[in-house]
């Protein structure tokens, strides 16, 4: 009898999702959601899309491009914001890297300079709310933050200082120049995320799923060779089939050796994981113990 | 399979992280490159053995001093769970994030150093779970490999809870002797405590009985959001978005909206995936009505015959969580379901001493971490139950309108 009212796991964050979408919605001015194409922004995509429902998704999206970019992923992008009628707002790395409001760091990666692009395209269309498409689930940094995470004028996460958040109400004041940014999908897990992909039958950028493609090794993960990643001399290529679990900076997204080309495969394949999303993919995050909360502190997501 | 929220209390050293790490490592929610990560950085400090704490303690200032400071969530699942747990701080310095933690809680593992017994945060914190209505309280009687897994240490601590408890409202209460460094009666039952007959904390947590702990009975529809579709399609659309705060909800039901007191009859219960027959607490849906009747976020949708109070005259237990103390005759926002308003602190009645439950009935202020009962006036009525009756129409926040930081978490006690 009371197994009836009870909701499924996906039910459950599904319901609080669409929660928080509604209360952001009602409580900001200016929101706006940041959409790389990935699978957690398409995720949150179809999230709002529902809270919203039969009424269009009443904030613009935003994609920081960091200009090392997986084309099939821009494509869907692209595609996927003009299915659904939305203003898609692209802020650029090459661009602030060409107006010098930018330098591009000695090793040539853009994860560190996307943060003063990202504080500059909210500043600029004057964004207060900020939906992002973390999980805490991710990262140990991460693990920490609210759902509603208060910056100050830089953007800057003070994690020592967060405001109480209790039950389902949520503080949405700011002061001028201050936003929050909101994680919808704070408690998604990876598999939680692909669970839902298969139930909701979305549609996501190929690289998801096995394909063949030229790769080499390095700090032990595999990376596409592609115009960002070139193989040193030390460095044989070599063809694998292989999906991305994540989906960032090409220059520093490694790839995973898997034969999932189906999304029933990609379940069973997450669900049988011994490596954590980041730690399998992604060469930025490894060099400290503290990375993630160091970028959290500048204003990164 | 259904998610469970829990939360850790207890006080500092006591081995809350360390036991949330055993957990993860038992169950094999953890993954190598983190075990990988925990252990170079165990190595790092010079630690004898792998610190599972630092599976949770995942800010630097946490690493470097070793304790926690804020709350972070972990998930693991079984095959019959899915668990979202909140590892949450010991420090009286912290307690706001330990409420953070606990207000959404199903069940609250309070730990106890079987060498040190109840501590006064462990009062606290106890205290502060049944004060926030965390429905299963699990008592946790921990380090049991460093008393020789004595009964007789069991026993006392127990006994010495179970008096305290019997001063708290504490719906259920489970109390079991681990050791979170060794895994004693954390997944399996352990061979060093014979003694002890009753189930492993995970088997607990798999078992624990959460659907009624929701309120099923009075509906309450706090209008979040309304949808207006600017299409041809749906010219005449308008719905009206929110989560179920309690109740069933039905199409064919009549309904009463607060504040208005105006009556309607309930045309559809949609989502984006189309009309659904009834909707019960917690689901997210978007509600119709027959009528064109004027509702705006802030708004109640309720029953005819069983409505929330309307009054603007809260009597409230607050528990305050900022540096600059609450005094009578300050004025703030206060967040309540989906409606905000200003309240003035009327009247403070007394402070409560968590140790002995004592109540000051002449404190003048609380203070950072204090609990007390006040009187509030807003300026709009609040549309709300007893806290006890519904955490969800009966708990708000108050936010200091100069500095806009959460203050304080409240608790209705009865509204007149
Ligand atoms: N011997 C023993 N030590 C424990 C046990 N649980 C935790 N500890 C130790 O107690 C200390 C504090 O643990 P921690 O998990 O950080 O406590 P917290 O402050 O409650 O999170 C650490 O040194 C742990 O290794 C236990 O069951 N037995
Ligand atoms: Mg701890």
């Amino acid at each position: 009898m009371t197994r009836r009212y009870q909701l499924t796991q996906l039910e459950a964050l599904e319901s609080e999702a669409v929660h928080i979408f509604r209360e952001v919605a009602a409580e900001f001015e200016r929101p706006v959601l940041l959409f790389s194409g990935g699978k957690d922004s398409i995720v949150m995509l179809r999230l709002a899309q529902k809270a919203f429902h039969p009424a269009r998704i009443p904030f613009p999206v935003l994609h920081v491009d960091t200009g090392h970019n997986f084309p099939e992923v821009l494509a869907f992008r692209d595609r996927r914001a003009a299915e659904l009628d939305l203003q898609l707002l692209v802020a650029s790395v090459p661009d602030a890297l060409n107006r010098g409001f930018v330098q591009a760091p000695p090793d040539g990666t853009r994860n560190r300079i996307q943060t003063p692009v990202l504080l500059e395209a909210l500043d600029k269309h004057q964004f207060t709310a900020v939906f992002g498409g973390a999980r805490r689930d991710e990262d140990k940094a991460r693990a920490k933050e609210r759902i509603f995470s208060f910056r100050d004028e830089f953007g800057q996460w003070d994690p020592k200082n967060q405001r109480p958040e209790l039950w389902n109400l949520y503080n949405s004041r700011v002061h001028l120049g201050e936003s929050i940014r909101v994680f919808p999908l704070s408690n998604w897990t990876e598999l939680d995320i692909w669970h839902y992909i298969a139930q909701e039958r979305l549609e996501l950028p190929s690289i998801y799923y096995a394909h063949e493609r030229t790769v080499f090794e390095r700090n032990g993960m595999l990376f596409a060779v592609n115009e960002f990643c070139v193989p040193r001399p030390s460095e044989p290529t070599f063809t694998a089939t292989v999906r991305y679990r994540t989906v960032g900076d090409a220059s520093l997204t490694a790839a995973v050796r898997s034969d999932a080309d189906t999304v029933e495969k990609v379940v069973a394949e997450v669900a049988g994981t011994r490596i954590t999303e980041r730690g399998a993919t992604r060469g930025d995050d490894k060099f400290s113990e503290a990375a993630m909360e160091d970028r959290k502190r500048e204003g990164y997501f | 399979m259904d998610i469970l929220r829990l939360a850790t209390a207890g006080s500092v050293d006591d081995g809350k992280s360390t036991l949330i790490g055993r957990l993860l490592y038992d169950t094999k929610s953890v993954f190598t490159d983190q075990i990988e990560s925990v252990e170079r950085a165990s190595r790092d400090r010079g630690d004898d053995y792998v610190n599972l704490a630092l599976l949770t303690d995942g800010l630097r200032a946490e690493r470097e001093q070793g304790i926690t400071i804020d709350v972070a969530y972990r998930y693991f699942a079984t095959p019959r769970r899915k668990f979202i747990v909140a590892d949450t701080p010991g420090h009286i310095q912290y307690t706001r994030n330990m409420v953070t933690g606990a207000s959404t809680a199903d069940l609250a593992l309070i730990l106890v150093d079987a060498r040190k017994g109840l501590l006064e945060q462990s009062r606290r914190h106890a205290f502060l779970s049944t004060l926030l209505h965390v429905p299963h309280l699990m008592l946790c009687v921990n380090k049991m490999d460093l008393v020789g897994y004595s009964e007789d240490v069991f026993e006392t601590i127990r006994a010495e809870f179970t008096e305290f408890a019997a001063k708290l409202d504490i719906g259920d209460l489970t109390v079991v002797p681990v050791s979170a460094l060794l895994g004693d009666n954390i997944v399996t039952r352990s061979t060093a405590m014979p003694w002890y007959e009753g189930p492993s904390l995970l088997h607990h947590l798999e078992n624990v009985h959460v659907a009624s702990d929701r309120n099923l009975i009075d509906v309450r529809f706090p209008v979040q959001y309304v949808i207006r579709p600017q299409s041809d399609q749906y010219r005449d659309y308008r719905g009206y978005a929110g989560q179920v705060a309690g109740g069933v909800l039905r199409a064919g039901d009549e309904v009463m909206v607060l504040p208005s007191g105006f009556t309607s009859t309930i045309r559809s219960i949609e989502t984006a995936d189309g009309e659904v027959e009834e909707a019960f607490a917690s689901m997210s849906v978007t509600i119709r009505l027959t009528d064109e009747i004027d509702i705006s976020r802030g708004d109640m949708i309720c029953r005819v015959n069983n409505a929330p109070s309307v009054s603007q005259d809260i009597d409230a237990m607050v528990c305050w969580m900022d540096d600059a103390p609450l005094r009578p005759g300050q004025k703030f926002a206060i967040k309540h379901t989906t409606r905000t308003s200003r309240a003035m602190v009327k009247d403070l009645q007394y402070r409560l001493d968590v140790n002995s439950l004592h109540r000051d009935l002449g404190a003048e202020y609380l203070g950072l971490n204090d609990i007390g009962r006040v009187r509030l006036r807003t300026t709009q009525p609040l549309l709300c139950d007893e806290y006890k009756r519904n955490r969800y129409t009966g708990g708000f926040v108050l936010i200091d309108e100069a500095t806009n930081r959460t203050v304080g978490a409240g608790m209705v006690n009865e509204a007149r």
